[in-house]
């Protein structure tokens, strides 16, 4: 069984992809319009928000994870979770000294 | 003989080289936020000193350039070469905008002296210098995977002209695109982290 028909039945289309771009744009506006609001301490918070959710559309639509099977979805959410306790266990560190 | 082909197995192999990326990258996301609760007063000051017009204009040349390698792989499954190579150039067009921009923000703040050891930056205080080292070291390791990704796209481009990245075998395009995103991602972070903390 080649490629194609491996993935014609569930492979996106142009459609979808340009639909992805739009709304990263608009995330995009979004997020330098909100940075120019003082917010404090919350200005960091919206823009990680707001880069996570583009984050995941890029991870879910572009790179076709959400097309993909079990195992490869749950190897990448390992990953993110092992970036997440890394992040996590240096600030337990950090914030305590 | 018959050709051993192995898909799903060439794209998670792509995916495990990936989360090497995301740890190297996320090791130096790990400093910057560290610093960045130390400095959090030096941080915003000397974010201030980037230029957002041009950090936004890269971020949609970017998330662009990523759009087309996403449709050039939905082009080649739908038996167009031609799609496929169009959309690969318009990548690696954006691709180079990217890059000119990048050269024209560091040059300029390289000539106002403000890099590791300049004139300007040594005499700051020590989050500023800490700030702008992170944002060379961070910038420009990601401007290389630009350039490394433009490399792979050139490859896939040729085997594609040549006929071994096929309609039915078409996973070094779909590869190739996964590290493209990869270089998309990590600048969906750096952009707010160093343009928009101000």
């Amino acid at each position: 069984m080649n490629e194609n028909e491996q993935t014609k039945h569930h492979a996106p289309g142009y459609g979808l992809f340009i639909g992805v771009w739009a709304a990263l744009m608009v995330l995009t506006s979004v997020t330098v319009e909100v940075s120019t609001i003082h917010l404090g301490f919350l200005n960091v918070v919206v823009a990680m928000t707001i880069a996570s959710v583009k984050a995941s559309l890029v991870v879910f639509f572009f790179m076709h994870l959400k097309y993909e099977n079990r195992t490869l979805k749950t190897m990448v959410l390992v990953a993110f979770v092992i970036l997440a306790i890394f992040i996590g266990f240096t600030f337990f560190d950090t914030a305590n000294r | 003989m018959t050709e051993h082909r192995d898909y799903q197995g060439a794209k998670m192999g792509m995916w495990i080289f990936l989360f090497t990326e995301i740890l190297l990258f996320g090791g130096l996301f790990v400093l910057y936020s560290v610093t960045l609760g130390r400095y959090p007063t030096e941080f915003h000051e000397a974010s201030k000193l980037l230029d957002v017009t041009m950090g936004t204009t890269n971020t949609v040349v970017l998330i662009t350039s990523s759009l087309f390698a996403a449709l050039s792989v939905v082009g080649l499954q739908r038996g167009s070469r031609k799609a496929a190579k169009v959309f690969i150039l318009l990548t690696l067009v954006l691709a180079c905008c990217f890059l000119v921009i990048k050269y024209f923000e560091w040059s300029h703040k390289i000539h106002a002296g403000i890099y590791p050891g300049g004139e300007a930056l040594t005499q700051w205080e020590p989050g500023k210098q800490a700030f702008f080292g992170l944002y060379y070291i961070m910038t420009g390791l990601h401007g290389l995977h630009v350039i490394i990704g433009m490399g792979v796209f050139l490859w896939v481009w040729t085997r594609i002209a040549v006929g071994t990245c096929t309609p039915e075998h078409f996973v070094a395009l779909e590869n190739a695109g996964l590290y493209w995103h990869l270089v998309d991602l990590i600048w969906i972070y750096l952009f707010p982290l160093y343009y928009l903390i101000t």
